[in-house]
């Protein structure tokens, strides 16, 4: 398998409940399938509301992949860990999805 | 106590604070303008002016009030509005520029967004607070919000959002005009209303008989009183403007003022002084029978005395119009060079009725006469249908009334018809009627002239001779008539 680098970047507001727990579920993901080949950036947007215009955020949490091309952005508490694995190209959509 | 809280919640009512939106006619409309640091929806179906209604609340606010804006753009991008309100006479970059306005286009595309788990719109937030914040801003523009359903699909979450965020705007106390899609039972396609509960305005696009006309109504406005009627808009060069359903105000200063009409020999008929200024005039006569004159002769003395004059001309051209005058020694062509006269001159079928009234109103507003010739004010039945046309005359009168304005109209009366039943009725809406006719005398046809009726004035009673002269009209009695009448 190619190796190939992911850069996320997760936008929160604030330490709220339900980033934290986004949080947690999006490192216990990469922890299990991207193992040495990610990274993870975590934007506070109250404390860098400008941020927010830049990567169209409207929803939070949004979880976006940076890299590698195309830009890819998942909403919510990342609880559902197969849409996550899709919704990043990590592994293939489903036959019914 | 049950009486005091009534009067105190009637003391609130007879408040509530206004925002003034500066658009033409829509702060008389709603007497004031918008709720003040609450939402108002506008809604209306797709190209009815919702966003040139906001995006002009917000320029107005920000050049005449001094209230910058945030305008949030889900559906055009900033430099698309800044090329569409160009042309609409919004200079958006030298706003943006100044720190007067901030765009911000939010895109949402639901193809390139997975959902997975629960989610707010905090991102919505930190970006309109953070908006907000960078210029000031008092005024906010939500265009439309309901992009937003396209973008999510879960509809519990973006309902309990956007509840959250108008209460967050209240909470703000920033003055916010949310545009909505018009749906198909509801006024919005996703039931906006529900959270506007202060303001909501309707804007319709529709065409009757060929003629293309814009409404606004103000289906409610809480706490407020406000126009129930629909009221034509028009968009042009200079944005919007309603034409408001100018009741006749009757607290209004009635002058008892006198203009003399431009002819002796008629002033002497009005007991030697002349019309009342403000009043009504209308002049009805059958083809020929010298009604033109009869204006063009009230406006050469109005310029004499250094005043302004409107002229509505939609039969003749402003050349034609001043040729024809010159052969009766009145020079329209040099008030105009005075600046004193301005002729407008339409086909009256070239635009709906309702676009020739606020066209009207703007003309009246930039040139501020002292009188308005109308002539003739029954083509413009033609323009509209004929109920509509009456209402819309009506209107017109009284805003000119209400603003001390003397107006002159002319009517075309059809030979043979019966005598005192004006084409449109428009009779009883003036102060004074005088009625020209053309009577086979002998071997000629002479011209008479007859006031019908004149409120509040004495006037004379027998019907004269009217002469065109080289020199202008002159009214004399006709001979031997004198005996017959005493």
């Amino acid at each position: 398998m190619k190796k190939v680098n992911y850069r996320l970047r997760l936008y929160v507001a604030g330490n709220t409940p339900k980033s934290l727990e986004a949080f947690a579920n999006l490192r216990k993901i990469c922890g299990d399938y991207l193992e040495g080949q990610y990274s993870i950036d975590v934007v506070d947007l109250l404390k860098n509301p400008k941020l927010a215009k830049g990567d169209q955020i409207v929803a939070i949490p949004t979880l976006v992949r940076r890299l590698p091309p195309p830009l890819k952005k998942i909403i919510g508490d990342l609880s559902d860990k197969e849409k996550v694995l899709v919704g990043l190209d990590i592994i293939d959509r489903g036959p019914d999805d | 106590m049950v009486a005091k809280s009534r009067n105190m919640a009637r003391k609130m009512m007879s408040e509530l604070p206004k925002c003034p939106s500066g658009i033409q006619g829509l702060d008389e409309v709603t007497f004031g303008g918008l709720p003040k640091g609450r939402p108002t929806l506008v809604c209306g179906s797709a190209g009815c002016g919702k966003t040139l209604l906001a995006m002009e609340f917000l320029c107005r606010g920000a050049v005449k009030y001094h209230e910058p804006g945030v305008f949030m753009a889900f559906e055009e991008r900033e430099e698309d509005l800044r090329e569409n309100f160009a042309s609409l006479g919004f200079d958006l970059a030298s706003l943006v520029k100044h720190k007067k306005l901030v765009i911000d286009y939010v895109y949402i595309e639901r193809s390139e967004i997975e959902e997975t788990g629960e989610y707010n719109l905090e991102g919505l937030f930190v970006r309109l607070a953070s908006a907000i914040d960078s210029i000031g801003a008092k005024r906010v523009v939500l265009d439309t919000i309901e992009a937003l359903f396209s973008g999510f699909s879960n509809e519990t979450i973006l309902r309990a959002e956007l509840r959250r965020l108008f209460r967050w705007l209240k909470d703000r106390g920033v003055t916010a005009v949310v545009t909505g899609e018009k749906g198909h039972t509801l006024l919005t396609k996703h039931g906006l209303e529900e959270y506007v509960a202060d303001c909501v305005i309707f804007l319709d696009h529709r065409v009757t008989a060929q003629i293309a006309t814009r409404r606004l109504k103000i289906v409610k406005y809480r706490g407020s009183k406000h126009g129930t009627n629909e009221f034509p808009f028009l968009i042009d060069t200079n944005g919007i403007s309603v034409f408001p359903t100018t009741s006749l105000l009757l607290s209004r200063n009635v002058s008892s003022e006198r203009i003399s009409s431009g002819i002796k020999s008629l002033d002497e008929m009005f007991g030697d002084k002349g019309y009342y200024r403000g009043s009504t005039i209308l002049v009805s006569g059958s083809a020929g029978s010298g009604k033109t004159s009869f204006g063009a002769q009230f406006v050469d003395s109005v310029c004499r005395n250094g005043q302004r004059a409107l002229y509505f001309a939609f039969e003749e051209s402003e050349g034609q119009l001043s040729r024809n005058m010159k052969s009766i020694s009145i020079n329209l062509k040099h008030w105009i060079d005075k600046g004193r006269l301005k002729i407008v001159a339409n086909r009256a079928t070239l635009c709906g009725l309702e676009m020739h009234l606020v066209m009207a109103h703007n003309a009246v507003r930039e040139f501020k006469p002292a009188i308005v010739i109308i002539d003739p004010i029954t083509t413009l039945t033609g323009a509209g249908i004929e109920d509509e046309a009456k209402l819309m005359i009506a209107r017109l009168l009284d805003f000119l009334k209400n603003n001390d304005i003397t107006v002159l109209a002319t009517d075309l009366t059809i030979v043979g018809e019966n005598g005192e039943a004006t084409e449109i009725g428009i009779s009883s809406l003036c102060d004074t009627w005088i009625k020209l006719s053309m009577e086979t005398q002998g071997h000629g046809r002479m011209r008479r002239i007859t006031i019908i009726k004149s409120r509040g004035m004495e006037h004379g009673l027998e019907t004269k001779d009217l002469l065109i002269t080289d020199n202008g009209l002159e009214i004399k009695d006709i001979p031997g008539s004198r005996e017959n009448c005493t």
